[in-house]
């Protein structure tokens, strides 16, 4: 007979195992979609995890498809860590989006090394004034974050909608519904010839070694963690839970309006009506099966980066519609909060007795 | 003699093996990218019925749906060109830049840019289909058929294409019935049925009995059977959505031209142009009039169908004004392509502002 028992303690070991669990059934229950389908199951997982990675080009694609999803989950950690339901995170890179490409639009027809950290910095600061406006509600209001942080990523690209169809629209552009090109200087250089990746992967890079270390070496993250357990013991313990919301909120913002900044001074060159397939949206799902850990999100973040280009590999080769990516997105969030079951509860084996 | 036959039927062998060796390098391989689902039943879906007769044509056929106009275009484009396809259509306005620059890198593959007009390297080329025509039939049925003489329309952008289709259904519908006024809801999307049927009821509720719309769903046109007014497909038949509201609808046919270019990349016959068909050359059709229409209004639909196929008929003649009553086109000329190309002015008779 098997009881299922609840733990006392929630084990760290499986803490760190159920995404691995969860990936792998994820990539089970792909195989028998395929299969149902009626394609072959190994082939299609090949195709899907295998090729579009096995050049240096493809590998290249896969750090740029992983860079803004892991720069956003890791600032999504800050939130989510400390309570704090950011859903918003498409709002906060639609924003910084905006802000940066509007310092680069200013520059258009200039060149100089003074270009690019404006345009960069303008960014963090669009995300940041977009986080500020639910963090502010938030703690002095009292309403509720997810919400208004949801309810602004449509405004957001409202305003970017208004402002490539209308006051920023290229001059020369026939009226369609995009800017001007960004000059070279307020581009994101590229670090090999031919390749797409860029210095934005530095920026990544930047916020996971410094949310480690927030998380694990300052007063702050300690905060985080506790107001992550109870907010009532933080209360308790005399934290100021105003300032640390408005914080986390802000360090989040920041880092998804710079990862705004890197779609559009990176591969894009330009603002149009597009800047970001829902980065911000997967980026939570990232976030999550990273464990809010910066070593995970970076790990969770080739994964989720992978679903992408396999996608669009097995419609190429295989013509399977593309949308199985977003399956395989939902199926890894689905698994890995049904594994989460694990964490609190055990399976006992009793023997029978007579 | 007997070498001589052996050296012919070597030769021949020979022969024979170049020529297939020639036929294989003409296997043409032809690549689509889409912005939406192939199930749209729009925009898309009429595109996809374009590359499946391309497919019927004897070529092999990739297509890849769902491509967002972001950073990850340029990586489908590139690894299209790099898999081997010949010619590739991109069939949305975003993925312009994304497509000249990927065409730099691959000269020897064609690409085709559906409504851009970047020509920038030697292997793109550009087309698009003169839709309004169709719209001068959509807005001469509507100016007939309505009662209240208000008539709705749900745009999507206020770009140039979409302020001419506008133009150009008013004008018609004007010429046949001098009281219309056509009301605008800006629904600033392309595709999102939930927006469109919003807008559509808004009409509706403003006394519009005629929905046209410049947006790819069919949600519009159930919304006006549910309404009980009239209203028009877009893109592809939408006859079978709602078969009483729908009177007509302007199908984007672009099966002719995708078979006529990949054949020209097969005959190496392939050269870079833009290309801009109306009903004349096919890439617009109207569909099956609707019985509930009057037989003098069929038979008037049906003479200025073939009016515009021959010319004799031109959707912006003159006298043409602006709203504010300035000269647009004078009498007797005919607004050339160039005016169309920029048009971002509504004629007398649209109410309201573009947004801008």
């Amino acid at each position: 007979m098997i009881k299922i028992v609840k733990r006392d303690q929630p084990s760290k070991a499986i803490f760190f195992f159920t995404p691995v669990l969860a990936i792998f059934l994820t990539l089970i229950a792909g195989g028998i979609i395929f299969y149902i389908l009626g394609f072959k199951p190994i082939e299609a997982l090949k195709f899907f995890f295998i090729v579009p990675i096995a050049d240096k080009y493809g590998f290249s694609e896969l750090l740029l498809k992983a860079t803004p999803l892991c720069l956003i989950a890791i600032g999504l950690s800050f939130c989510f860590k400390s309570n704090n339901w950011n859903i918003g995170a498409e709002g906060q890179l639609t924003f910084g989006a905006i802000v940066s490409g509007g310092v680069a639009l200013l520059f258009y027809d200039q060149e100089g090394l003074y270009i690019l950290p404006i345009v960069i910095l303008a960014g963090a600061i669009g995300g940041m004034i977009y986080a500020s406006i639910p963090a502010i509600l938030k703690t002095y209001f009292n309403t509720n974050e997810i919400l208004v942080s949801l309810m602004l990523v449509y405004v957001s690209k409202l305003i970017l909608d208004y402002l490539v169809v209308g006051p920023w629209s290229n001059p020369e552009g026939f009226n369609f519904p995009e800017t001007r090109q960004f000059s070279d200087s307020a581009r994101l250089p590229l670090l090999f010839e031919g390749l797409r990746i860029h210095a934005g992967i530095f920026l990544a890079l930047a916020a996971v070694i410094i949310s480690w270390f927030v998380f694990y070496k300052t007063y702050l993250g300690f905060q985080m963690k506790v107001s992550g357990f109870s907010l009532k013991t933080a209360k308790y313990a005399g934290y100021k839970g105003k300032k640390m919301i408005i914080l986390v909120f802000l360090i989040s913002g920041a880092c998804a309006g710079l990862a705004g900044v890197g779609e559009i001074t990176g591969p894009i060159g330009q603002l149009h009506r597009e800047v970001s397939p829902d980065y911000g949206f997967t980026a939570i799902i990232v976030a999550f099966l990273g464990r809010l850990h910066p070593v995970g999100i970076i790990f969770a973040s080739l994964v989720v980066a992978i679903t992408y280009l396999g996608a669009e590999t097995a419609q190429i080769f295989m013509q399977i519609p593309k949308y199985t990516g977003q399956v395989f997105q939902g199926m890894i969030l689905f698994f890995l909060l049904a594994s989460d079951y694990l964490l609190f509860f055990k399976f006992k084996f009793i023997g029978s007795k007579k | 003699m007997h070498k001589f036959l052996i050296r012919s039927f070597v030769s021949s062998l020979v022969l024979l093996f170049t020529l297939t060796v020639a036929a294989v390098a003409k296997d043409v391989k032809a690549a689509f990218v889409y912005i939406g689902p192939t199930g749209d039943h729009g925009w898309t879906y009429q595109h996809d019925v374009g590359r499946k007769a391309v497919e019927a044509a004897g070529f092999k056929t990739t297509y890849v749906e769902g491509v967002p106009e972001s950073a990850d275009a340029e990586r489908v484009l590139r690894q299209l060109a790099n898999s081997g396809h010949d010619i590739i259509f991109t069939t949305s306005f975003g993925y312009m830049n994304p497509t000249n620059k990927v065409a730099k890198e691959f000269p020897n593959v064609k690409f085709e840019h559906a409504t851009g007009y970047k020509r920038e390297h030697p292997n793109v080329a550009t087309y698009a289909a003169r839709f309004y025509e169709g719209r001068t039939i959509l807005g001469t049925i509507a100016g007939t058929m309505t009662k209240s003489n208000v008539i709705g329309y749900v745009a999507s952008f206020p770009i140039p294409e979409v302020i001419r289709g506008i133009n150009s259904f008013t004008l018609a519908a004007q010429k046949v019935n001098p009281n219309i006024k056509t009301k605008i809801v800006w629904a600033f999307t392309w595709y999102d049925p939930g927006k469109e049927a919003e807008a559509a009821k808004a009409l509706i509720d403003q006394g519009a009995d005629v929905i046209a719309q410049h947006t790819d769903s069919t949600a519009i046109v159930q919304m006006a059977e549910k309404a009980g007014v009239y209203a028009f497909g877009q893109a592809s038949d939408m006859d079978k959505f709602a078969p009483k509201a729908v009177l007509t609808s302007v199908e984007n046919n672009w099966g002719p031209y995708y078979v006529d270019r990949v054949k020209a990349v097969a005959n190496g016959t392939w050269n870079q142009k833009d290309t801009w068909h109306g009903i004349g050359d096919g890439m617009v059709v109207i569909s099956g009039l609707d019985s509930q229409m009057p037989s003098d209004l069929q038979a008037k639909v049906k003479k200025l169908q073939a009016d515009l196929a021959s010319g004799k008929v031109h959707s912006f003649t003159g006298p043409i004004y602006d709203q504010k009553g300035n000269l647009m086109v004078a009498e007797g000329k005919t607004a050339d392509d160039g005016m169309l190309a920029g048009m971002m002015t509504y004629v007398k008779g649209v109410e309201g502002d573009i947004p801008k």
